[in-house]
């Protein structure tokens, strides 16, 4: 392989770097250049036309780097030979690296770094990984594009939290309820729905997003509104509940039942393996979905309808199980944030949210299952890193979005590992490929 | 064993099939030729349902299946190979040949697996290949593979030959005839190069403007004057 070297001639280089420069003006003046400060109880306007300046200068010296260096880079897909090499490595690379975050995923409450808003942070990323795994099923195997997949998140979530207010079930009764209310709205939107395809799909799930969202919102007598419902009863561990009692003869709690002291922390970490079983129970059964001729006929499906139709693939029940499916991991999401919030109200079940998890799916690379958990990693964990940043958290955050859609734009992983294999690779011999 | 009768289809405001007549017996190689355009592929796909028939009747083994959804009509024992060999292009080959299978609810999985690997080498060479890095040709005995894993009675084909080299038009013409004889599958087949099409089969029919306006003997067809003018001199 040689790199060849192809020049640039210095004026469009230039003309390049000023465009980028000129680009970055337009977007820093009104986001650096101008400053609100309070002061003495009302708002003045400050300039930093100097932060302006500076920025200009640096993407103009970026990009006259960038693009002089670019010219010494070889031509992208050159050699495929190299390419298949680097994705068998990376394959191999990706498992281990799944292994070790299985591994970090277990043990993290027991870690010397780890405090009470590290087990927070880790509980809300994996919520969002167990919603991205759900909606995966639907977007990323069954390639049915949904946009109010909130929706099935807050049907379980209120599901949970109304069947424990009025009728005082316990968690581990209200739980598989709350999965099996949401899987039978997921059947229920799912049938007007069959013949949308692509855009089409999207708009009409968009709104049943919305519809629902509104319906909590106006319902009050049931929802509560606006004001949502609070007093969600929390989860017991298996009925001991996780309370400060100080009982002599009998055990009432879970610090009595393990001979603890009583610690809040308790709970939180319950909370934590709660979620992390959850979760991987919606990967495993996906993962296991995936060898079964249904979930081959999701994928058949995504890849092309017509061929999927006249080999007798029943398109209706193969979207609708889809859905059903995706809906049942939403709604378990939703219960498990209801008990731990203890309160919800529709505020928590906007569009934003849907928007997040699709994109959790999207970056991660359609259908890959460890490219969830990168993708929610990075989603969730950058905002939360970023705090650090102030007012350019958002600016950061969106930066990185456009740059790693710039990188990889079909997502972090977005190659298709095969389901299953016949026969043993011989390790030796080079197996074709 | 199949049989049109009457077959009108409407596609929106265009006339597509106007009233064809036609039949396929157990055994045979039945093929249908025609210009573009002529009706032949939406004849092929009406059989299953996809367009459905507006008016007339479709019989299979003396059932109607005129009125069934396509999933069922195939359940039946009829498979298609669709114009255009459809392959899963991000899927193996593996999985696509068992995404074949779905007709089947008991399926002998391993044993189709290999006659289809027994009737296309290459298959099985490649089984961990994605679809779509495959040649044409090979997509096309993936196609086919993918269809008989279904354990079909009629395999339907929508112009197996199309965009392929000669060498591989003859050698997928081969493998249809061997289905045939060794496999007892009743082939119709949809082409445009009719010479191959008729040398190979049992019948024929010409289709025209959405009618039948020839039908006969292959090889009383290859002599036919009207069909050497219209598609046969030149052309070959």
């Amino acid at each position: 392989m040689s790199f060849s070297h192809r020049p640039i001639n210095p004026a469009d280089l230039f003309k390049d770097a000023a465009l980028a420069a000129l680009m970055a003006l337009i977007l820093a003046l009104p986001l650096i250049g101008f400053r609100s400060v309070a002061e003495g109880g009302q708002l003045a306007l400050t300039t930093r036309f100097d932060w302006v300046g500076i920025g200009v200068a640096g993407v103009f010296l970026g990009r006259l780097v960038l693009v002089y260096a670019s010219s010494f880079w070889p031509p992208s897909g050159a050699n495929f030979a190299l390419a298949e090499a680097v994705r068998e490595g990376m394959s191999r690379y990706v498992m281990a690296l799944a292994g070790m975050g299985l591994l970090l995923a277990l043990l993290l409450p027991f870690l010397p770094f780890s405090s009470r808003y590290v087990i927070d942070v880790a509980t809300g990323l994996l919520i969002y990984i167990m919603l991205g795994w759900g909606l995966n099923i639907v977007v990323g195997l069954a390639g049915l594009l949904d946009l109010g997949y909130v929706a099935f998140y807050a049907m379980g979530a209120y599901s949970y939290a109304l069947l424990a207010l009025q009728f005082d079930l316990s968690f581990w009764i209200c739980l598989p309820l709350a999965g099996l209310f949401a899987g039978l709205l997921g059947i229920v939107l799912g049938f007007p729905v069959l013949r949308l395809r692509g855009d089409y799909l999207a708009i009409v799930t968009l709104g049943f997003g919305e519809i629902i969202r509104i319906i909590l919102l106006n319902w009050y007598e049931i929802t509560g509104g606006p004001d949502g419902l609070s007093g969600i009863p929390r989860p017991s561990f298996f009925g001991l509940p996780f309370k400060p009692t100080t009982g002599e003869h009998e055990i009432s709690a879970f610090h009595q039942a393990f001979g603890l002291e009583f610690s809040g922390l308790h709970r939180v970490i319950f909370l934590y393996y709660l979620i992390l079983c959850l979760a991987l129970i919606t990967n495993f059964f996906t993962l296991r979905l995936r060898k079964l001729p249904l979930g081959r006929a999701w994928e058949a499906l995504r890849e092309d309808e017509i061929a999927s139709r006249s080999l007798g693939i029943n398109p209706r029940n193969t979207k609708l199980t889809a859905f059903g499916i995706g809906a049942t991991f939403g709604g378990l999401a939703g219960a498990f944030f209801a008990t731990r919030q203890g309160f919800i109200s529709p505020e928590s079940f906007t569009f934003v949210e849907s928007a997040t998890i699709l994109a959790i799916v999207v970056l991660g690379g359609m259908g890959s299952q460890i490219g969830v958990v990168v993708a929610a990693a990075l989603l969730i964990l950058l905002p939360e890193f970023g705090r650090e940043l102030e007012e350019f958290r958002m600016l950061v955050f969106g930066a990185a979005m456009v740059l790693i859609m710039a990188w990889r734009p079909r997502g972090l992983l977005a190659n298709r590992e095969p389901t299953l294999r016949l026969h043993r690779r011989d390790r030796r011999g080079g197996e074709p490929r | 064993m199949l049989s049109l009768a009457h077959v009108h289809v409407y596609h929106g405001p265009i006339h597509a099939l106007r009233g064809v007549d036609l039949s396929v017996e157990m055994g045979e190689i039945v093929t249908l030729i025609g210009a573009n355009g002529a009706g032949k592929s939406t004849l092929l796909m009406s059989i299953c349902g996809a367009p459905r028939a507006g008016r007339g009747r479709v019989l299979w083994d003396g059932e109607d299946i005129t009125d069934l959804p396509s999933f069922e009509i195939i359940r039946r024992g009829i498979a298609q190979v669709p114009e255009g060999r459809r392959i899963f292009s991000r899927m193996s080959v593996l999985e696509n040949l068992l995404v074949g299978a779905t007709p089947l609810e008991d399926g002998q999985r391993e044993e189709d697996l290999q006659r289809v690997f027994a009737l296309f080498p290459t298959l099985k060479d490649r089984q961990h290949q994605r679809g779509g890095t495959l040649s044409g040709g090979e997509q096309q005995m993936l196609a086919i593979g993918r269809a008989l894993m279904g354990r079909p009675r009629l395999l339907l084909l929508d112009e197996p030959s199309l965009g392929l080299a000669p060498r591989l038009v003859q050698r997928i013409f081969e493998i249809i005839e061997a289905i045939n004889r060794e496999q007892n599958v009743t082939v119709f087949l949809v082409e445009q190069n009719a010479y191959h099409a008729l040398r190979l089969a049992h019948r024929g029919y010409v289709m025209a403007n959405g009618r039948i306006v020839l039908a006969g003997e292959s090889k009383a067809l290859l002599a036919n004057r009207e069909v050497r003018a219209a598609y046969l001199e030149g052309g070959v």
